[in-house]
């Protein structure tokens, strides 16, 4: 469904990604590591279509079509779906009016009728169910004085509402406690299923423990240097990332 | 020709109007009225209209608008039409109590609503000066600040008619009074509309003033309101201006507040051409609370300014301000607010922000937040800021699927909405965040209350909503 081919991107003239090549399927759950300033955020921003970063080189397509000519809103509506390390707080904008109208750009793209109110307030009550948000969040303003995981939580509770056919989770571990790891790693883990696809970017391997990957990459210094099964992520956690970094040294 | 040539030209103008005149202003208001004239033509003689020079009026140069000519109706020739008929406001279904002005003079086919309570006088600002003349005597003239605006004075120069509303000591009116101002002419036009409110002790009243245009004539209105708030009372004053870009509206508001009282002034600006709003706040008393807000919304060439000020007078005062500004295309705009803490307002928390969103490169704000503290025991803060929409914000909204300009409008309301929640009467709350979700989105319902809408504005030079 994901093809990324010899991706480069640059941030003032930096270098920051340095040929990627990537193939992700339906039902396949990919994890992406590294240590720090590797690139992992630079690479899920730049397919969400952060216009933060420059595309100098290579190609990724979504089903065929090409990724990076998409406006990120038409990104979303074909199905990709970023789950933010730091999501963004909005006063003024009611979580609520949010998601209606994202649900309803959705539906718009699809050529299927917007939801009405009362439709829309039912699909929110199953998948707040599914993802164990606690309902009053939903009627703050987006992400407005949120705690950490409440954050994270309200970003898997928004995939649950748009049903991405891929996700991209980054870092959505960091600073979350064992419990609030535990939900948000649930409501993926009942989200998954044949037809979609995730990607999990983590520093670490507890995450892991919950969302189990078919494969781990590693990113260093802008290249994945380095693809195995579930039991990489074991090794990193053991050894961490020294020895990746002396063997792959420029 | 010099530059300063022009300008005296400028004000003989009016001068020569205000003494041609002169018998006519007066015949319909009592001598209250009429005794203020003079003084108020000799300040305007001496200060001229307000220039660049003119500190207070450093960024809106209204020479340009006093120079043209308009024509001015002070025998008040009768309003024939039906006005239901041909017009509605866009604050519909409001449960209100609504009267009308066509040209700043009070429509004399208003039907007073009988709920009204008992004692409590609304109507025609001429008529009741010559029917209650003691309150007149009392009230009028005594808070507007003819020596520091001379078009302020110029107002008391020609002040004939507007609203008077006087709410008797106890007596609570609990629906919104709303005042619907037309602006309507053959030809181009301009109006000096003159208002009084009493609230007596223990009162309260709150009154949305509705400002429109419904002819495709050049306007200028200079409008002053005065507005006396016993200990005790508590006055609401909602102003929405809607009105075409043609249209140049110059708005004083002067409250006096007695102890305990608590005040709240909200200047919305969601359409207009070239607008001055004056809020004056005068705490006279310990324990008054003023909270002074505006909001405007302007595009292509509008110019909005705010201009507010601010008099702790007395210790144990609270005031709050927060002005919003969204500036479109080659939108300019300007805010200037002044806190006076005098020297006895010990214990005075004064609080002032001005926040402002430009959408382009071209539009312009120009923001003067001022402080002055004389007193030793005070919280008092002031700040403002100028900004473009936050980029992470619309990357988040598009990356969930939000196009582009439905992610702007939405963050454009949320950066209004801190304002727009300050109002404090529910149903008055309601019906505005409609028409500023409305005006965001470039749909504010036209036809109804403009008559430029129906045909091909385009051509003309000018726009509305």
């Amino acid at each position: 469904m994901l093809e990324i081919k010899n991706l480069h991107a640059k941030i003032d003239d930096k270098e920051i990604l340095r040929g990627i090549n990537l193939t992700i399927k339906p039902g396949e759950v990919h994890a992406i590591m590294g240590p720090n300033g590797s690139g992992k955020s630079t690479l899920s921003s730049v397919l969400a279509g952060s216009e933060v970063f420059e595309v100098s080189e290579g190609s990724a397509t979504f089903y065929g079509k090409d990724l990076l000519e998409m406006p990120a809103e038409d990104r979303a509506r074909e199905g990709l779906f970023y789950s933010f390390q730091y999501p963004v707080e909005i006063p003024g904008v009611s979580m609520v009016n949010f998601m209606r109208t994202a649900v309803n750009e959705h539906r718009k793209y699809n050529n299927e009728k917007p939801y009405s109110a009362s439709e829309f307030l039912k699909l929110m009550r199953e998948k707040k169910k599914l993802v164990e948000i606690d309902s009053n969040l939903t009627n703050r303003s987006v992400n407005e004085g949120f705690s950490g995981g409440e954050k994270k939580k309200n970003e898997i509770f928004q995939m649950a509402m748009l049903q991405p056919k891929i996700s991209i989770l980054d870092e959505t571990d960091s600073g979350l406690d064992i419990d609030a790891l535990r939900i948000v790693a649930n409501g993926v883990n009942k989200l998954k299923s044949e037809d979609n696809a995730t990607v999990v970017i983590t520093h670490y391997q507890r995450l892991l423990d919950y969302i189990v990957p078919d494969y781990v990459h590693v990113l260093y210094k802008g290249r994945i240097v380095m693809s195995a099964g579930k039991e990489l992520a074991l090794e990193l956690e053991e050894k961490g990332y020294d020895w990746i970094k002396k063997q792959f040294e420029d | 020709m010099s530059i300063a040539g022009t300008d005296i030209k400028t004000e003989e103008k009016y001068i020569s109007l205000f003494k041609d005149n002169l018998g006519h202003l007066n015949v319909i208001t009592s001598e209250e009225v009429a005794n203020e004239r003079e003084a108020g033509i000799r300040i305007f003689e001496e200060k001229g209209i307000p220039n660049r020079k003119v500190e207070n009026y450093k960024y809106t140069n209204l020479n340009p608008q006093f120079e043209r000519d308009y024509a001015c109706d002070f025998e008040h020739e009768v309003f024939n039409q039906n006005l239901s008929e041909v017009f509605n406001c866009n604050v519909e279904d409001l449960d209100a109590i609504t009267v009308y002005l066509i040209n700043g003079w009070y429509y004399r086919k208003n039907q007073v609503s009988e709920s009204l309570p008992k004692g409590v006088l609304m109507g025609s600002f001429a008529e009741f000066s010559k029917s209650h003349p003691d309150i007149f005597k009392a009230h009028y003239n005594k808070y507007a600040k003819n020596e520091e605006d001379s078009l302020v004075a110029l107002n008391t120069a020609f002040a004939q008619d507007g609203f008077f509303l006087y709410i008797p000591k106890g007596v609570v009116v609990e629906k919104p009074i709303q005042i619907v101002n037309i602006m309507k002419s053959s030809e181009d036009f301009m109006a000096f509309p003159r208002n009084l409110v009493v609230l007596e002790e223990n009162a309260q009243a709150k009154i949305m003033v509705c400002e429109h245009t419904l002819s495709d004539n050049k306007f200028l209105v200079n409008g002053v309101t005065e507005a006396y708030i016993d200990k005790n009372a508590v006055f609401d004053l909602y102003s929405i201006q809607n009105q075409h870009n043609l249209t140049t509206n110059i708005s004083s508001v002067f409250i006096k507040q007695k102890q305990n009282s608590n005040i709240l002034t909200h200047n919305l600006t969601l359409h207009t051409g070239v607008t001055r709003n004056n809020v004056y706040v005068h705490m006279d008393d310990e324990h008054c609370e003023s909270k002074v807000y505006g909001l405007f919304v302007s595009d292509k060439s509008q110019h909005v300014d705010n201009f507010s000020f601010i008099d702790h007078a007395k210790p144990n005062c609270y005031s709050e301000e927060l002005f919003k500004g969204v500036l479109d295309d080659t939108a300019t705009g300007a805010f200037a607010g002044k806190i006076m803490v005098r020297p006895d307002a010990q214990k005075t928390n004064a609080f002032q922000k001005n926040d402002n969103l430009l959408l382009t490169d071209t539009a312009k704000m120009n923001t003067k937040p001022m402080l002055e503290i004389y007193a030793d025991d005070v919280k008092c803060s002031h700040g403002a800021t100028v900004g473009q929409l936050d980029e992470k914000s619309m990357f988040y909204l598009r990356s969930r699927g939000i196009g582009k300009d439905e992610a702007r409008i939405l963050l454009m309301y949320a950066f209004a909405y801190e304002v727009v929640e300050k109002i404090r009467v529910e149903a008055v709350r309601e019906q505005i965040r409609g028409l500023v979700e409305q005006v965001f989105r470039g749909e504010l319902n036209k036809c109804n209350s403009c008559a430029l809408c129906g045909q091909d504005a385009s051509g003309k030079g000018y726009t509305c909503m």
